[in-house]
């Protein structure tokens, strides 16, 4: 018997999980902030399944690597992101994503 | 059970709790926060994994850098930040998206149990020094070391961005032109097309 913390598949369905939930709340949530903080959870998760299957492909360290970029990404993502909310929010004053439909009328 | 199956459930629960927390709150700080108890679980879980460099970026990064983020952007907003009352209702092909993502899921968490009671993927011997810092970095700087550049390039044309983005349009006026007060202070022109004015006599 194997302890659940040794199998990757445990990590894989927690990664499934916060990926979902990330997934739903960019779909049902209106508040730009919110949807953008669930972007950064479906991106937590994709990492986590980057660095577990690292750990069940031992002998390289890609994985990681990748999820390393990834981090960096992200973090240039949510600048950006967070300067286009600031914008926003002076143009309309608001932060709900319904608000943003001045390429509509 | 071992330690480190409590470990994981421990990590793994504050991921779950920190995300649907992020996900309902209708405070966007309490969001952050959910958000922060979801990055410290999944460093905790990098940290199992054998990715210690991983969790300490993740941690500096996310939890120092990105979350604060966040926290000054909510505090910029103000309350206008919070989401109003009756303006949480959503659409009902959202409403159907996020269901069938969740069924979708759930689903593939039920398919996979079983198999996964059956024929577990096991983690496979690593080096002892799998993940350090040292071997990262020595990865980094030599097979990484073209997408390591490219991401310094993406960072710093991200910065400028933000800094382009988040300038209040009464800032974006051009800048003053040096005084003629100013000029008078240099013995001779200060750039070369003055050459002709500075001929021409100060006395206007």
């Amino acid at each position: 018997m194997i302890g659940i913390s040794q199998i990757a598949e445990h990590y894989v369905e927690l990664a499934g999980l916060l990926f979902a939930i990330g997934a739903i709340g960019f779909l049902v949530r209106r508040n730009v902030l919110i949807q953008l903080m669930s972007i950064e959870l479906m991106l937590n998760a994709v990492n986590l399944v980057l660095v577990a299957f690292n750990r069940v492909h031992g002998d390289t360290m890609d994985g990681q690597m990748f999820a390393f970029f990834v981090i960096a990404v992200a973090a240039a993502e949510v600048a950006v992101g967070l300067a286009i909310v600031l914008g926003f929010f002076r143009l309309r004053n608001s932060v709900h994503s319904d608000d943003a439909d001045t390429m509509r009328h | 059970m071992t330690i480190g199956d409590v470990y994981f459930g421990l990590c793994s629960s504050l991921c779950v709790l920190g995300a649907l927390s992020t996900v309902i709150a209708r405070n966007p700080i309490r969001g952050a926060m959910g958000l922060l108890l979801t990055i410290v679980g999944i460093a905790g879980l990098f940290i199992q994994l054998q990715a210690q460099f991983l969790a300490a970026i993740q941690v500096i990064v996310y939890a120092g850098a990105v979350v604060v983020l966040f926290v000054f952007a909510i505090m910029l907003l103000g309350t206008d930040a919070v989401d109003r009352g009756g303006e949480v209702k959503s659409s009902v092909a959202r409403a159907i998206g996020g269901a069938s993502i969740a069924f979708g899921v759930m689903a593939a968490l039920v398919l996979i149990g079983p198999k996964v009671a059956e024929h577990p993927t096991r983690f496979s011997k690593v080096a002892a020094d799998h993940g350090s810092v040292s071997a990262m970095g020595s990865l980094l700087f030599t097979r990484a070391i073209v997408p390591f550049e490219l991401a310094t390039a993406l960072l710093v044309v991200a910065v400028v961005g933000a800094i382009a983005l988040a300038r209040p349009s009464w800032a974006r006026k051009v800048a003053p032109s040096v005084s003629h007060a100013t000029r008078r202070l240099f013995a001779g022109p200060v750039v070369p097309k003055d050459v002709a004015n500075h001929s021409a006599g100060d006395h206007r």
